[in-house]
């Protein structure tokens, strides 16, 4: 079946579902393994020295320092992280690292989530909110992390409140939260004005307020534009915080080891990926979690299609 | 109509509520803890980079206690790639930073008020490693080369030393350095920046593809800054200038946390293999080997110091200042333009501190150190 015959068929997509889920999940994996595969023929055929033409580096090279075999990273990851005693498999120490980073995303994400959803509400509610608002949300993510960062810690390590003491990973959370709010904002905007002219004036005609509106028309409208948004604002929520990690200096996260790592990369080529790749499987979990969230909010998504 | 009005004056009031309540909260920070001579005074040390056998001394100095016998609770904050130590410091972010005085004197020129209270480092530890067979025997052969460097004010020793040969940045290519020493391995470097105790270890500990072993000391040449005029002083403790001259709690505060310290690097001159361990156990990703090795040459950059651990040697500062003032970067930038005020260093505090331990039968000048020799293993493991 097609892809267009699979979308103009909703309800046999929801009888497949077993054997759907089964094949995405091949596709998925067919997916890593035609990267590798890629990976290593490129590292077979292409040049070692790579290709340089005039300044400008075309094509990497593929020297076991820039191109670890997909063997060797895999193997690395089942070794320990450095003869030290005591020290923990690499794999462990991955995933240990991603939970962490993965808690403080996700504490950014929930922060970004509310703050995106009051700005989108206050947005929606005034006209003239919405004129002097967005374009400041829309400002707000050209300022560089690397010169907000350092400023966000430095406010943070001068908050307390009794014996509420600002901890480091907070400030990380912030930054997440700073990437994550935009999409929701904008998104969620979108979505609450999204509700057709005639559904607004029937409940204008049952005298319906602002509220009652808001509650049984614009936010059940608005979740077809909130899906996505949510999933972006996942996705930068990790990045803020994969970033911030780095640039505050945090340890612990994934962050951290990315550029640890990056500095044992001479002497030890595959560790270095190892961070890199529990960077990836970090975005992959972040964004399914919020695709979990949508099936809870199923019957509002008949607007969606394919998303 | 009327009742959408009464539910937003409501909801305002209800916000309005929470933001008086909140900030009645923040009211009881100000209450100070209690004085009593018992309570260990807080403190916050900004390093300059991530915990690794550099700051061996400090971690230390924690581990073994000194800075609790010294009355104060100390938390050590590694940097990550955006927080700049003295700039940390002058916010008032923390206490003490650790930095190397080139970029502090930068900072202090921008308005940093920050004073070097010891100069922990009495050499400099930077390195410009090239091949054997590369020709590149001394500065002066930098000419038309391909000259790495970490730029971010790692890279003033590069031009002062080439100031000092007749060169400036535009008679050689500068090529921005990552955390690791690939891009000299690969060949895209001729002549990389390296420290002594860390990256030129990176080279040692990696493999040669050709022969299926670890490089050597023999393929390389190694142009050590500390010979050159381009040398600047590294590593050392920066105070809150303003705090040093009023607050007289932070003047004493100094001179134990200093004490400490010098405590904590004696400790890593005689054990190196223990402050290895204790950095690795501090949160360094860094393999045994390749701890120990920064361990031991980190404690070469400081030991033996002829005046005491510490101690700012003014012909070695004026030495770095003339040095800042003749480097030009790529850019053009130059480093300072002018000498910075007497309040750039103090070897007030530092002086007590060395007094007060050496009264206590401390070795403050290191006579009796001699490093160890440190194998490489492949990976720094």
């Amino acid at each position: 079946m097609t892809d267009a015959a699979t979308l103009l068929a909703p309800p046999r997509r929801r009888h497949a579902g077993q054997g759907a889920r089964l094949r995405a999940a091949c596709y998925g994996l067919l997916g890593i393994l035609t990267l590798a595969a890629v990976w290593e023929l490129y590292k077979g055929l292409g040049p070692v020295d790579g290709l340089v033409v005039g300044d400008i580096r075309v094509l990497p090279r593929t020297s076991d320092l820039a191109m670890p075999h997909v063997w060797d990273m895999i193997a690395r990851l089942f070794e320990p992280v450095t003869r030290a005693e005591g020290a923990r498999v690499l794999w462990l120490e991955i995933v240990l690292a991603a939970g962490l980073t993965l808690g403080i995303a996700a504490a950014g994400w929930v922060v970004g989530v509310i703050v995106g959803m009051a700005f989108a509400l206050i947005m929606q509610r005034w006209i003239l909110a919405e004129s002097a608002l967005l374009p400041w949300i829309v400002l707000s993510q050209t300022v560089p992390l690397i010169a907000f960062a350092p400023l966000v810690k430095s406010w943070g390590s001068r908050i307390e409140i009794g014996a509420f003491e600002w901890q480091d990973w907070m400030s990380v959370a912030v930054i997440a939260s700073y990437l994550a709010f935009f999409p929701v904002a904008v998104g969620a905007l979108k979505g609450l004005q999204s509700p057709d002219r005639l559904h607004l004036e029937l409940l204008h005609t049952y005298s319906a307020g602002w509220w009652p509106t808001m509650l049984h028309l614009r936010l059940p409208a608005a979740v077809p534009y909130l899906l996505p948004a949510l999933r972006l604002a996942a996705a930068n929520a990790v990045v803020g915080a994969v970033v911030a990690e780095v640039s505050t200096g945090l340890q612990g996260g994934i962050g951290r080891l990315v550029i640890q790592y990056a500095g044992q990369a001479s002497g030890d080529p595959a560790k270095a990926w190892a961070p890199i790749f529990g960077a990836i499987a970090l975005g992959l979990i972040a964004a399914g979690s919020v695709a979990l969230l949508g099936l809870l909010v199923k019957d509002y998504r008949r607007t969606e299609g394919a998303a | 109509m009327l009742n959408r009005t009464r539910r937003f004056a409501t909801i305002s009031a209800i916000g309005l509520t929470a933001a008086l309540a909140l900030s009645a909260c923040t009211a009881p920070a100000d209450d100070p803890g209690t004085d009593s001579p018992d309570e260990l005074t807080p403190i916050k040390l900004q390093l300059q980079w991530l915990p690794q056998g550099q700051f061996a001394g400090y971690f230390a100095a924690q581990e073994q206690g000194f800075f609790e016998e010294a009355g104060l609770e100390v938390e050590i904050i590694p940097s990550g790639g955006d927080i700049v130590p003295q700039d940390a410091l002058a916010n008032g972010d923390v206490d003490y930073a650790i930095a190397w005085v080139p970029k502090v004197l930068g900072s202090i020129e921008v308005g940093a008020n920050v004073t070097n209270i010891a100069q922990i480092f009495q050499r400099s530890g930077t390195l410009q490693v090239a091949w054997a067979d590369s020709g590149i025997d001394s500065v002066a052969d930098f000419e038309g080369k391909k000259i790495g460097s970490w730029g971010f004010g790692n890279e003033w020793e590069i031009f002062a030393a080439m100031a000092a040969e007749g060169l400036d940045s535009t008679t050689v290519e500068i090529i921005t350095q990552d955390f690791n020493m690939n891009a000299f391995l690969s060949g895209d470097i001729d002549a990389a920046q390296a420290m002594t105790y860390n990256e030129y270890a990176q080279v040692l500990e990696s493999v040669n593809p050709d022969t299926g072993e670890l490089y050597t000391a023999d393929d390389l040449n190694v142009i050590s800054y500390e010979e050159t005029v381009g040398a600047m002083l590294q590593d050392a403790i920066w105070a809150d200038t303003d705090r040093l001259e009023s607050d007289t709690e932070y003047q004493e505060t100094t001179v134990a946390f200093l004490k400490a310290v010098i405590k904590g690097w004696v400790f890593a001159a005689e054990n190196p293999e223990e402050a290895a361990q204790i950095t690795i156990d501090a949160g360094s990703g860094w393999g045994p080997s390749h701890e120990l090795w920064m361990v031991n040459e980190t404690n070469k950059l400081i030991w033996p110091a002829p005046n005491g651990i510490g101690y700012i040697d003014e012909t070695a500062f004026a030495d770095t200042v003339a040095a800042a003032l003749s480097a030009v970067n790529e850019t053009g930038a130059s480093l300072i333009t002018a000498e910075p005020p007497a309040t750039a260093f103090t070897n007030e505090y530092i002086e007590r501190a060395l007094a007060e331990l050496e009264a206590e039968g401390f070795d403050i000048t290191g006579d009796s150190f001699s490093p160890i020799d440190v194998e490489l293993l492949e990976g720094g493991n």
